[in-house]
């Protein structure tokens, strides 16, 4: 125990001399380091606009308000569309994460040298990149609308999903498995009474939680071209609607919350 | 045989059970969705011309992914790089010491109503807007530039940090608290002593996989003016130059990588 010697008498300490002094080098770098990058940041900024920004906010506010309320007859079609591109996207991601799960998973990999890696590096390129990023690729490839923002969600979440399964898939109860193998199942009985019913509680979460994450994803892939109400909120900004813009936001903020809330029922009842 | 027994004991034949264990609740979800399904695939226009067309550019931008180009825009994919990288560090501190104190006013069992209510709403507000919208709207306020993307994530970090806080410090073992506070410290000594050294291993964690994901979306800030590798990603896009793409992607995809790795080894370290 660190302890302070002081008129004979022992007095407790936290840390140690040693301790203390490679805490408060870590301090100072870390203290460095955010000096630096604040820097670099500064430089960058034009901080006449910064100054001028309370003046600005209040400019903006004092435009977007009051929402222009009749636009929301327009917006019908664009939340269709999105909560289209968020569903179909998950459950085209839901089709292509399974079997990458299963080639993950230690437990149920057909080769834990050779193909584990392969969709290891599929869960992780997939995962690392924003379905925003994956909507403007799709769309210089295959154009811009609906489809390759369905296609963006789909790509953007078969990391997440084969993730979170494979995670799942790896702490299933063995002894079920070997049960229903002892009773001379073939490879895929085995899969389909041993193992499936163990992760599809999960399985069933894991679609939900990604459904919620892919409405509020879905919303803001019209900024770049991909389909639904964020096409609505960029022409809206580009001719500087602000009411129209407002009310837009306050559409996507309901949309949110009632997917969240959607989601956190499901699970609740799953779970 | 003894599969008839059982067959003969249940008086039917044996069928895995459900996993909807209600058969109207069931098949009206069967119906719903397939009903969905169709309304969904019926108002998706999908231009298969263009599609086919676009196949082509596809495979180019794969082929792109074997001979990155990381040499003929140095410059930009460098700066931004580092802009993003240094927008990163500098939001993850700031919003990790700004989130600390609203978690724990957004902790039930260490703060009094008020300071929850208020606490809870700041975390909700930054939870239901995407980093994207409000980044559009901090560009708008603050002008083009890092401090804006700056800006963004620090906000995003708050409500996401503070959440799984607030949801830590709520579940934490109470007897180790009361143990302090009998002893008569302060309520400072008490955050010190009793709750920090129970929610730091989680802390740390969390933390960094927050810098992780503050560098993923720093990726994307730029496509609105908000600084960081963006931008140049967009104009890549934008000019067919799929092989500076595919050296860009490949360098976030490596960071992220490494980040992952990192925050792999710190958590096994703290836990």
């Amino acid at each position: 125990m660190p302890v302070l010697e002081k008129d004979g008498a022992q007095i407790w300490r936290r840390h140690t001399l040693r301790e203390k002094l490679v805490r408060w080098f870590g301090w100072l770098l870390g203290l460095l380091v955010f000096a630096i990058c604040w820097q670099i940041i500064s430089e960058s900024t034009t901080w006449f606009f910064v100054w001028d920004a309370p003046r600005i906010a209040n400019d903006i506010w004092t435009r977007a308000t009051p929402p222009r309320w009749e636009y929301i007859t327009q917006l019908g079609r664009p939340i269709w569309d999105t909560l289209n591109i968020a569903t179909l996207g998950t459950i085209i991601a839901l089709f292509l994460a399974v079997p990458v799960a299963f080639l993950a998973a230690r437990n149920t990999t057909p080769s834990a040298l050779f193909i584990r890696p392969v969709a290891l590096l599929i869960i992780v390129s997939t995962r690392s990149i924003n379905s925003l990023i994956w909507a403007l690729l799709l769309i210089a490839i295959i154009g811009p609308g609906v489809f390759a923002g369905v296609i963006a969600i789909a790509i953007r979440s078969i990391g997440f999903c084969a993730k979170l399964l494979y995670e799942a898939i790896e702490e299933i109860d063995h002894t079920q498995v070997e049960a229903i193998t002892a009773t001379g199942a073939s490879r895929w009985q085995v899969m389909a009474y041993g193992i499936v019913p163990q992760i599809l509680p999960a399985f069933a979460g894991i679609a939900v939680f990604r459904w919620d994450i892919n409405i509020r994803e879905s919303t803001v892939l019209g900024l770049v071209g991909a389909g639904g109400i964020g096409l609505q909120l960029s022409s809206s900004l580009n001719v500087l609607a602000w009411p129209q813009v407002s009310l837009i936001l306050l559409v996507i903020l309901a949309a949110v919350v009632i997917s969240e809330w959607v989601s956190a029922k499901v699970r609740g009842a799953i779970i | 045989m003894s599969h008839r027994e059982l067959d003969d004991m249940l008086g039917r034949k044996w069928r895995k059970p459900h996993f909807v264990t209600n058969p109207v609740l069931r098949w009206s979800l069967i119906f719903g969705f397939i009903a969905y399904l169709i309304a969904a695939f019926m108002t998706i226009e999908v231009d298969w011309g263009r599609v086919y067309e676009g196949l082509d550019r596809g495979w180019q931008f794969i082929l792109a992914f074997t001979r990155p180009d990381f040499i003929s825009r140095a410059g930009d994919i460098w700066g931004g790089l580092l802009e993003s990288i240094v927008m990163t560090v500098a939001a993850s501190v700031v919003g990790i010491l700004i989130s600390i104190p609203i978690g724990l006013g957004a902790a039930r069992n260490i703060a009094p109503l008020p300071v929850y209510m208020i606490c809870r709403g700041i975390v909700a507000i930054s939870r239901a807007l995407q980093e994207i919208i409000v980044a559009i709207l901090l560009v708008a306020i603050f002008g083009f530039g890092p401090l804006a993307g700056f800006l963004t994530l620090s906000f995003a970090t708050i409500g996401f940090l503070s959440k799984l806080l607030a949801e830590d410090i709520e579940s934490m073992d109470k007897v180790q608290a009361e143990a302090i506070r009998a002893s008569g410290a302060k309520w400072m000594q008490w955050i010190n002593y009793g709750v920090q050294p129970q929610v730091m291993p989680r802390l740390i964690g969390l933390s960094i996989y927050r810098v992780d994901i503050n560098f993923r979306e720093s990726a994307i800030l730029g496509l609105v003016g908000a600084g960081g590798i963006g931008a140049t990603l967009n104009t890549a896009f934008d000019r067919y130059e799929y092989d500076t793409a595919a050296a860009i992607l490949i360098l976030i995809i490596g960071i992220v990588m490494m980040l992952e790795y990192l925050s792999g080894v710190i958590r096994a370290r703290v836990q």
